[in-house]
């Protein structure tokens, strides 16, 4: 077994009711320990007011040999943005 | 010798002599995230030094700043606890200290809280939410390394067993306390809550509380530093001695 603490990634969602934001990640011994260090390391500037943590073991993540498979054929297929309504005039701004 | 500037000597004395004991870790701590906090923990405590000997200043109203208080008297006037001047030596001898520290200064700030005199009161408050996060992270570490490997609780009880005769000095009162009776707590009425908390945290970190209650004196009054302040003070105020006019 290795004596390296585990890697965690680290979100920290700022002032303004935005989302989580992946912002690093960094080394501890369990999520309390990650939480603390997270803290020291991430939100020293005023950064943040609320901290996730995800052991990084425990994302599952696509792989990048599968992009052309995965994203590519997203390129031609423009009628998917929503850009071909008219929008009336009184719905305003959108 | 005025009471009220005395008793802050001690406060900022003793947050700044572990300011400085801590950042001599910075860059050389066992891992990125424990070298950050413990310089942010530094920062801190530097902070408090910059309010607790600024306020000692005013009170003097001799023109001096805490600038002046911190880099330009020698190891006599220092009324820092022992405790806090006492070398890094190993992570389990600093983190102990820091424990040991930041289970007193908690206690210490939380009553300080409702000083009558509002300058103290304010500082309190600032500073008791950093030395709550101070407590619980140092508090962490003394079970994870005490409950952890046997190297590490070895290195645990030895550093608890150096430190523990440096305990008692936070707790003694004296003619200054006494003269500012009211405005702070008197040092031994602290101890009830000190011990609760440290027995716990010691008994959960399976470290041995060590029995003895005798205690090294003269940190706090100024009458006998141990040999490590001076020699950290040599490496302290070196540039402000060499370079007096510098500014950053």
């Amino acid at each position: 077994m290795s004596s390296e603490w585990p890697l965690w990634e680290v979100f920290i969602r700022g002032q303004h009711g935005l989302s989580h934001r992946h912002v690093g990640s960094l080394h501890a011994a369990d999520a309390e320990h990650a939480i603390k260090n997270a803290r020291d390391v991430y939100t020293r500037r005023k950064e943040g007011v609320s901290i996730w943590v995800v052991e990084a073991a425990q994302i599952a993540a696509s792989s990048p040999d599968d992009k052309d498979a995965l994203y590519d054929p997203a390129d031609d297929k423009v009628y998917r943005h929503p850009t071909f309504f008219d929008i009336p005039d009184d719905a305003g701004a959108m | 010798m005025d009471p009220l500037f005395e008793w802050l000597c001690r406060m900022g004395d003793s947050t700044l002599v572990l300011g400085q004991r801590l950042s001599e870790w910075c860059g050389h701590a066992p891992a990125l995230e424990e070298d950050i906090a413990l310089a942010n923990t530094a920062l801190d405590l530097i902070g408090q030094t910059q309010m607790w000997l600024g306020l000692a200043c005013e009170t003097e109203g001799q023109g001096r700043d805490a600038d002046a208080l911190a880099y330009r008297r020698d190891v006599w006037d220092f009324r820092n606890l022992l405790l806090v001047e006492q070398p890094n030596h190993d992570y389990a001898h600093t983190i102990v200290r820091q424990f040991l520290f930041d289970a007193w200064h908690f206690e210490a700030l939380t009553a300080l809280q409702s000083s009558s005199h509002s300058d103290i009161s304010a500082i309190a408050q600032k500073s008791v939410k950093e030395v709550t996060y101070h407590l619980d992270r140092s508090s962490d570490i003394v079970i994870a390394l005490g409950d952890g490997t046997e190297e590490s609780h070895c290195r645990m009880q030895d550093a608890l067993t150096h430190l523990w005769p440096y305990v008692g000095e936070m707790f003694t009162t004296d003619a200054v306390d006494e003269a500012l009776n009211g405005v702070v707590p008197l040092p031994a009425s602290l101890r009830p809550a000190f011990d609760a908390r440290v027995t716990a945290v010691l008994s959960e970190a399976t470290l041995q509380r060590p029995e003895s209650d005798f205690s090294h004196q003269g940190g706090k009054t100024g009458k006998r530093h141990s040999e490590h302040l001076g020699h950290m003070l040599a490496t302290m105020q070196f540039l402000p001695r060499a370079y007096p006019d510098a500014t950053w």
